[in-house]
């Protein structure tokens, strides 16, 4: 534990230093108010509160912006040290590999909490001094926070893996473009697609909403849009009648089974790498 | 440590190769090396770039693994589990030195010092050793090579280390660090560490390590001290003859017998002699009928070992 949160406290304070945590901060704020104050115009005529609409805009910013930031933290923590001879020097040390991989996770997730929770908290606090907000609404925002989290998490683990994997950093960072781009902008569109192309024939809809739903940044989405009535209104998803808390669970076993999944290949890799 | 405790760690195997082998893909970096350091030694590894040296480093740190043969540190296998505690009794100073930029020299040396559990005064000790205690609170980014390199020999000296690996331990440093730093070699070796270190400053190594490994293509081409591969090279010894007032043409055709002349013109012979016939030739050069004025003589030096042992010509 001592060397985690010793290697872990580096990470977060690195990410201070290098302007990275209030680089994330400003961006994330500076779009979740834009989306709380100025994309909220047609509010009256849904009977849809602010806030409602806002973690709505709030679950599509994270979806693409989210995944990004965890990427731009984790492609490098592993080839990045390679490349500047600092992994050598740090595994010589009376560390276990498994520490070191944990260890950054844990100082890029608190990088993560801060942004995310200082970006969205305060448009949360903007609207909560504005207008009423009922205590479900409330509870929705702390359900996007935590949960966008989660997703950071999946993406920190999934960047390790690339890191541990490429033999350049450049190669990482193509990697990581290409998996932002697939699991937060392609993959639906690729999706639509398919079923366009196949027209009911092999895809039914257990086989469409399983596809739908393994892709991480997707389980997110759902969750957050089916919490409650009307946000899943104002998003235009169908609200699933009494099965949200099931289908919310999942969504969250699924983010949790990518975290692993990903953490544990990204540890396997890890342990084979020449530092 | 006490006086008892320092003569029984003497001489101990504190590290041992026993025909290690180590390729990556069909590229062999290291070849059957045997090799042992002893606690109190020093030795030194010798060979170019790509002999196979910071691989060895990176082999008994147990970072990577063989492909053949054995490695053992303090009695256990590096990269084992029972090697983890051993790592706190190891210092490693690898070849260029490399931190994290946004920290202060003072953050980095108690980064490493808190990982080895050591207490975090021993930082400034050794701050103050290296000449670093001005600059402490300075990000590394601000620190030239030479402070780099004595932060990172700072770092390689936490926790008094049994073992110390250094790769390249010298360079960037100027005169008065480099005899500094041999003056702290030499006193750790005489408290009962062991120390293997890699270098290409063949001349300033050579009155340091007590003995040199020499590597070439991943191969060990010798093993011993000074006096035992000066033997097993049966290199000959220069002699320098100096005749201020000419006749050093007449004097060679003298000597040419025992010995190989490198170089005649009419003031100077330089001779090559066989170890074993220097007192026969030094009374042939005293019985002169034109005595030389001047003579010099020069045993081979460890460059002109390692040019034997790696397959160069000597140098002239």
């Amino acid at each position: 534990m001592r060397t985690i949160a010793i290697i872990a406290a580096k990470e977060l304070r690195d990410g201070v230093r290098n302007r990275w945590v209030a680089a994330a901060i400003l961006l994330l704020a500076a779009l979740a108010l834009a989306i709380a104050f100025l994309g909220s115009g047609p509010v009256g005529t849904i009977n849809a509160s602010r806030l409602s609409v806002t973690v709505a805009g709030l679950t599509t910013l994270s979806v693409y912006l989210v995944p990004l930031i965890a990427l731009m933290l984790s492609y490098d923590a592993i080839i990045g040290e390679i490349e500047r001879g600092t992994l050598l020097l740090l595994l010589a040390h009376p560390v276990r590999r498994w520490q070191v991989l944990c260890g950054k996770f844990f100082g890029h997730l608190a990088i993560l909490i801060l942004a995310i929770s200082i970006g969205y908290g305060l448009v949360g606090l903007a609207i909560w001094a504005t207008q009423s907000v009922r205590p479900g609404e409330a509870l929705a925002l702390f359900n996007l926070i935590g949960s966008s989290v989660l997703l950071g998490a999946v993406f920190l683990a999934l960047g390790y893996l690339l890191s541990a994997v490429s033999k350049e950093r450049a190669t990482a960072a193509g990697l990581a473009v290409a998996v932002w781009l697939v699991l937060a902008v392609i993959y639906d569109l690729a999706l639509l697609g398919l079923i366009v192309a196949d027209d009911g024939r092999v895809i039914g809809e257990t086989l469409f909403s399983t596809l739908l739903m393994i892709n991480p940044t997707n389980a997110f989405r759902v969750h957050n849009l089916m919490q409650f009535e009307s946000v899943s209104a104002a998003a235009g998803l169908i609200g699933p009648d009494g099965t949200a808390n099931q289908a919310m669970t999942t969504t969250l076993g699924i983010l949790i089974l990518w975290l692993v999944c990903a953490g544990l290949a990204a540890q396997g890799l890890f342990r084979r790498v020449d530092p | 440590m006490t006086e008892v405790g320092c003569n029984r760690d003497r001489h101990q195997v504190l590290v041992k190769l026993d025909k290690v082998s180590k390729r990556y893909g069909a590229h062999s970096v290291v070849s059957d090396v045997n090799l042992t350091a002893n606690s109190g030694e020093c030795l030194a590894l010798l060979g170019h770039n790509g002999a196979g040296k910071t691989t060895l480093f990176k082999l008994m740190l147990g970072l990577i693994r063989t492909n053949g043969g054995s490695v053992q540190v303090a009695g256990a296998e590096p990269g084992g589990t029972a090697f983890h505690n051993i790592r706190r009794t190891v210092g490693f100073l690898p070849e260029s030195v490399a931190f994290q930029d946004t920290m202060t020299g003072r953050e980095v040396l108690e980064f490493y010092a808190r990982l080895k559990q050591v207490p975090d005064e021993e930082c400034d000790r050794l701050l103050k050793r290296m000449g670093l205690i001005d600059a402490a609170r300075q990000r590394v980014r601000t620190y030239s090579k030479g402070m780099r390199q004595r932060l990172g020999l700072a770092q390689a000296l936490l926790g008094e280390p049994r073992l110390l690996l250094l790769d390249e331990p010298t360079t960037g440093l100027d005169p008065e660090l480099r005899r500094h730093f041999f003056d702290t070699i030499d006193g750790m070796c005489k408290a009962g560490a062991a120390i293997i270190m890699s270098s290409h400053a063949l001349t300033e190594i050579e009155a340091h390590a007590d003995r040199y490994a020499i590597l070439a293509k991943g191969r060990l081409a010798a093993l011993g001290t000074l006096r035992e591969l000066k033997r097993q090279a049966g290199l000959p010894l220069r002699i320098r003859l100096t005749f201020p007032n000419g006749g050093a043409k007449a004097a060679a055709g003298a000597l040419n017998g025992p010995c190989n002349l490198a170089k005649v013109n009419d003031k100077h012979i330089h001779l090559d002699c066989p170890e074993a016939d220097k007192m026969s030739v030094l009374r042939m050069i005293s019985g002169l009928n034109d005595p030389a004025q001047d003579v010099e003589i020069e045993p081979p030096r460890l460059e002109d070992l390692y040019a034997h042992f790696t397959g160069r010509e000597r140098l002239q």
